[in-house]
């Protein structure tokens, strides 16, 4: 194999531990006065682009951002829940650069790119600072500093969190830094805009053309540079933990005008979700995976046991994780931890109404938090009541809104029989491919955050997508802008009345035409929803090559369908969501088409990618490391036509090795 | 459909095109609700019967559906996220709700907060109010290692809690004077508790107050109706405190 020459990654030479430094050391800079003459188009609000929106302002650069919602404070990052990862090593148990480094290639089945990777974990601990230096009240120790836990696929304890709602003040930090920019007039702010294309002018991105949605006007902003900061996709699959907004379509737009897409098909489904109730569901919901530090997931040792969980006896309990995986118990990784879950359900172990569900149980975390506490208040003779009694009162401190939102959902109280959990769709590894800069391989057009395909692998490891849209905003974009602005500043103001400009928005308008006036019969909901069901069923959890060829083919249907028999009620002039939901679709459906390509072309299991033909003998997956060690960057090149580039993937500084975390 | 999709309901739901025409209440009859819906899906299923008779959806805002972003905004049967304390209309199921019942939805109502469809509003004053103040100023790359400056755990989780409102604006709605005293009071609470917010203190609560003053938000006459129907309790405390800091300040101001 040999890497595409279209794919330079621009890894900087050196040693790892110093390939960052120096780099940022050398790379060129951009004097303060040019860089109030140069306009950076920030497209998303969330962790990764209000972080970068508000450095880039305080580094002088003229900052225009957008977001769909109607302020930045509300993107899809404000609910992340469990925490964020760092190798600050606080608690002294052995944490480092190089084994938050290795945890994640690892976590990730050695589907990332080492440098980046690196890089990230080197920045992580700055994270942490500038947040608290911001007033983030992360959770603390009764001595007044931080306080971690831990998560999955990993054996230290390196998480900072807020509660259950790390995701919330994380994004309120970065959101009051670019509310602060946006008072002294360094950035503007769009807030109830959506991005509809990128221009392009002479080979490198120019501009954005963006639809007011409140009165559906088209407009045209140019920039020097633009950087998508749209977050993940997992909507394509209709049902998954994202917000309901949450969509591909800066993404989508992005690759069709030459930004290259990295493995597509590499999703993320989390294991600890609330069931599906009924048809009338909507979206899914997370119960965080912090919750699996202190809780225990088990199924019934017989089939169909429809007892009562509280009546089932110790030794009739199957803690099928803790048995399989001894060595990391409840704490794998998310994708082992969901094939396991699956695995147990599809035997006929599954619990609930609906028998596809395992329990989240947290009796014996409230006892053993009961008793020590009672240690704690030298209560040497507390009751049995007691002890639960102050159990629950530490389990509330710690978790209090998740058990809270699991009891507003289910009407059960989590206190007293164990919560019901399923994997549903989380997140997305694959997104636009960037090199080492963040740059895609469209000039001048940058991706950060969950938009982008970079450090994630096959799999992410919890906690560690905050830190990504952090890293990416606050510490590296601001950097590595500068190796290409610095070539930018004789430019001069790019004019939005360039051909360019003008032809983009006229294709812009008349697919918004072509939506309103198909006028057929069914809603964008129920396109989404059946696409939705073609990408679990056949590109979800487990996949193989024929139901992945099947998909494709549904997959095209559903689109000549949906152009042929969409209906969207109201008209382009005003508020109306269904136009933007309808646009939202037809790209979900373009994407999908992709997802099952790539899924189809990578013959071999790893991380969140399962192929059913590809495992071990015990049903782990097993990954083709001679064959398919690599990123696969799709070039769009025509309605349901791609080629595939190859970025070989190269690790010099850790040891390929099967995962196991047995 | 869901087997125990069975509650009938009456909805009457305030309809308006946009800011500049007068709305008003349109009844509809849903049927086939499940009490496992949550409020908003309930909406979703009339939204798709609408769309399948060729008639607008209502729009409202939403996203996370998980009580967290605060996009979420409406007058239940009168209260702003219904009748759940502590509870954001997302979160609220149809559970809460018996068959039969007339339930009547508005958007919010305060001149801060114009309507611009339905039960949409632009709640943009709230951003402004951030932007004036809200924040420690500090750029990225000044800052010490997170360890060296302590915080009292009561401190810190003080500051969390009053730190957790999500914006959604129910404290202005439920207010009879529209005040935004809650929502401006949570963010100087959380700042004033913390060592990182001491530096501008004073500024904050100064220039934060002055901008929800011009906004159009009312003042506080401490009724307390802001905090009984915040789906995040945000406590009355933080407005006393708020006070507090607001008096100290203009005792020392150096703004005019
Ligand atoms: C329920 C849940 C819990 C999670 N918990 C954790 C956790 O504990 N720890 C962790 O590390 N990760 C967690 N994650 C993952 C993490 O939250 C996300 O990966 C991360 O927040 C994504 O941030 P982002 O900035 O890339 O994108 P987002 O926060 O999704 O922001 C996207 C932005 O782009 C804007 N946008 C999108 N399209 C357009 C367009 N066309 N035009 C204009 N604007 C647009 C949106 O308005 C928004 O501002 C969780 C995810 C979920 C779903
Ligand atoms: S204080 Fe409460 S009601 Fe007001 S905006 Fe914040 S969360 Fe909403
Ligand atoms: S939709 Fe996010 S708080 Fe209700």
């Amino acid at each position: 194999m040999a890497t595409s020459p279209l794919l330079d990654a621009k890894i900087p030479a050196g040693p790892l531990e110093e390939k960052w430094n120096r780099y940022r050391s050398s790379v060129p800079l951009v004097n303060p006065a040019n860089k109030r003459r140069l306009e950076i188009i920030v497209v998303g609000t969330g962790l990764a682009g209000a972080s970068a929106a508000a450095t880039l302002a305080e580094l002088g650069y003229k900052v225009k951002a957008f977001c769909f919602q109607d302020s930045p404070r509300r993107a899809h990052s404000i609910a992340a829940q469990g925490g964020i990862n760092a190798a600050k090593n606080y608690q002294n148990d052995g944490d480092s650069v190089y084994r938050l480094f290795y945890d994640t290639v690892k976590g990730g089945d050695y589907r990332s790119r080492e440098s980046n990777v690196y890089r990230l974990a080197e920045v992580s601990g700055s994270i942490i600072d500038q947040c608290v230096a911001q007033g983030v009240p992360f959770a603390r120790e009764y001595g007044g500093l931080l306080s971690n836990r831990s998560f999955g696929g990993v054996q230290v304890q390196r998480t900072f969190y807020a509660a259950g709602q790390t995701g919330q003040q994380l994004l309120l930090g970065a959101y009051s830094a670019l509310e602060r920019q946006v008072g002294i007039g360094a950035v503007k702010m769009y807030s109830r805009h959506e991005m509809l294309d990128i221009v392009m002018i002479d080979g490198k991105c120019r501009g954005i053309i963006a639809r007011n949605m409140v009165t559906g006007e088209l407009e045209r902003h140019a920039g020097h540079a633009v950087l998508i900061c749209s977050g993940g996709y997992g909507n394509v699959f209709y049902l998954s933990t994202n917000a309901m907004g949450s969509n591909a379509t800066a993404a989508w737009k992005a690759h069709k005008r030459g930004a290259f897409f990295g493995n597509p098909c590499f999703t993320q489904i989390h294991p600890t979700c609330i069931p599906v109730s009924g048809e009338h569901q909507s979206k899914l919901t997370l119960m965080s995976e912090s919750l699996r530090n202190d809780g225990r997931i088990w199924v019934p040792k017989k089939q169909n046991d429809n007892r009562n969980p509280n009546a089932i006896p110790e030794d009739e309990r199957d803690y099928y994780l803790e048995r399989r995986y001894p060595a990391f118990g409840n704490l794998v990784p998310r994708d082992i931890a969901s094939r396991a879950a699956k695995e147990r359900c599809d035997a006929g172990y599954g619990v609930g109404p609906s028998k596809m569900a395992v329990y989240l149980d947290y009796t014996s975390a409230i006892e053993r938090y009961g008793r020590a506490e009672a240690n704690k208040n030298n209560l040497f003779n507390a009751t049995p009541e007691q002890i639960i009694q102050m159990g629950k009162a530490v389990v509330k401190e710690k978790y209090g809104n998740l058990f809270d939102m699991y009891k507003q959902i289910t009407g059960e109280d989590p206190y007293e029989v164990p919560m019901r959990i399923y994997p549903a769709v989380h997140y997305t590894m694959g997104g636009i491919w960037v090199d080492y800069n963040l740059m895609t391989t469209v000039p001048g057009l940058y991706a950060l955050g969950e938009a982008n395909f970079s450090d994630h692998g096959a799999n992410r490891l919890g906690a560690s997508a905050l830190m990504q849209g952090l890293a990416d905003g606050y510490f590296v974009i601001p950097y590595t802008i500068g190796a290409y602005l610095a070539n930018e500043i004789r430019s001069g103001d790019i004019s939005t009345n360039h051909e360019a400009f003008v032809r983009t928005e006229q294709e812009v308008k008349e697919r918004i035409e072509k939506l309103l006036s198909i006028n057929g019969k069914t809603s964008p909901e129920q396109f989404h929803r059946r696409l939705g069901k073609i990408m679990w069923d056949k590109c979800g959890m487990a996949r193989n090559a024929e139901g992945l060829k099947e998909a494709i083919q549904e997959i095209r249907a559903l689109r000549k369908e949906f152009w042929s028999d969409l209906r969207v009620v109201g008209t382009a002039n005003e508020l109306n969501p269904e136009l933007d939901r309808a646009g939202r679709v037809a790209d979900f459906i373009e994407l999908g088409e992709l997802m099952c390509l790539d899924a189809l072309n990578r013959n071999e299991s790893c991380g969140g990618h399962f192929r059913e033909e590809f495992q071990t003998e015990d049903g782990e997956a097993l990954r083709d490391d001679e064959n398919y060690m690599y990123v696969a960057a799709w070039q769009y090149l025509g309605e349901s036509q791609w080629e595939l580039h190859k970025e070989d993937l190269v690790y010099e500084n850790i040891k390929i090795a099967q995962r196991s975390y047995k | 459909m869901d087997a125990n999709a069975n509650m009938h309901l009456t909805l009457n739901v305030w309809r308006q095109k946009n800011n500049s025409t007068e709305g008003g209440f349109e009844t509809y009859e849903v049927s086939d609700v499940s009490p496992d819906m949550s409020f908003l899906e309930m909406l979703d299923v009339l939204n798709e019967r609408l769309v399948h008779e060729g008639k607008e959806p209502i729009a409202f805002d939403h996203d996370c559906r998980e009580g967290i972003c605060g996009s979420c905004s409406m007058y239940i049967n009168g209260r702003p996220h219904g009748p759940l304390k502590g509870v954001a209309t997302c979160q609220l199921h149809m559970r809460t709700f018996k068959s039969g019942d007339t339930i009547a939805i508005e958007p919010w109502r305060a001149v801060a907060f114009p309507v611009l469809k339905d039960l949409v509003t632009d709640r943009s004053a709230f951003d402004r109010i951030i932007a004036s103040g809200g924040f420690v100023s500090v750029n990225t790359g000044n800052a010490r290692d997170a360890n060296s400056l302590p915080v009292a755990k009561e401190n810190a989780d003080d500051a969390f809690m009053a730190a957790s409102c999500i914006g959604c604006g129910a404290c202005v709605a439920a207010c009879k004077n529209s005040s935004a005293m809650l929502f401006v009071s949570a963010k100087i609470s959380q700042l004033a508790l913390l060592p990182q917010g001491q530096a501008e203190r004073k500024i904050r609560a100064e220039k934060m107050v002055a901008q929800m003053d011009a906004e159009g938000f009312g003042a506080c006459s401490n009724t307390g109706a802001c905090s009984a129907e915040c789906p995040k309790e945000i406590s009355l405390d933080t407005i006393a405190r708020t006070n507090r800091e607001y008096l100290g300040a203009k005792l020392t101001s150096s703004v005019v």
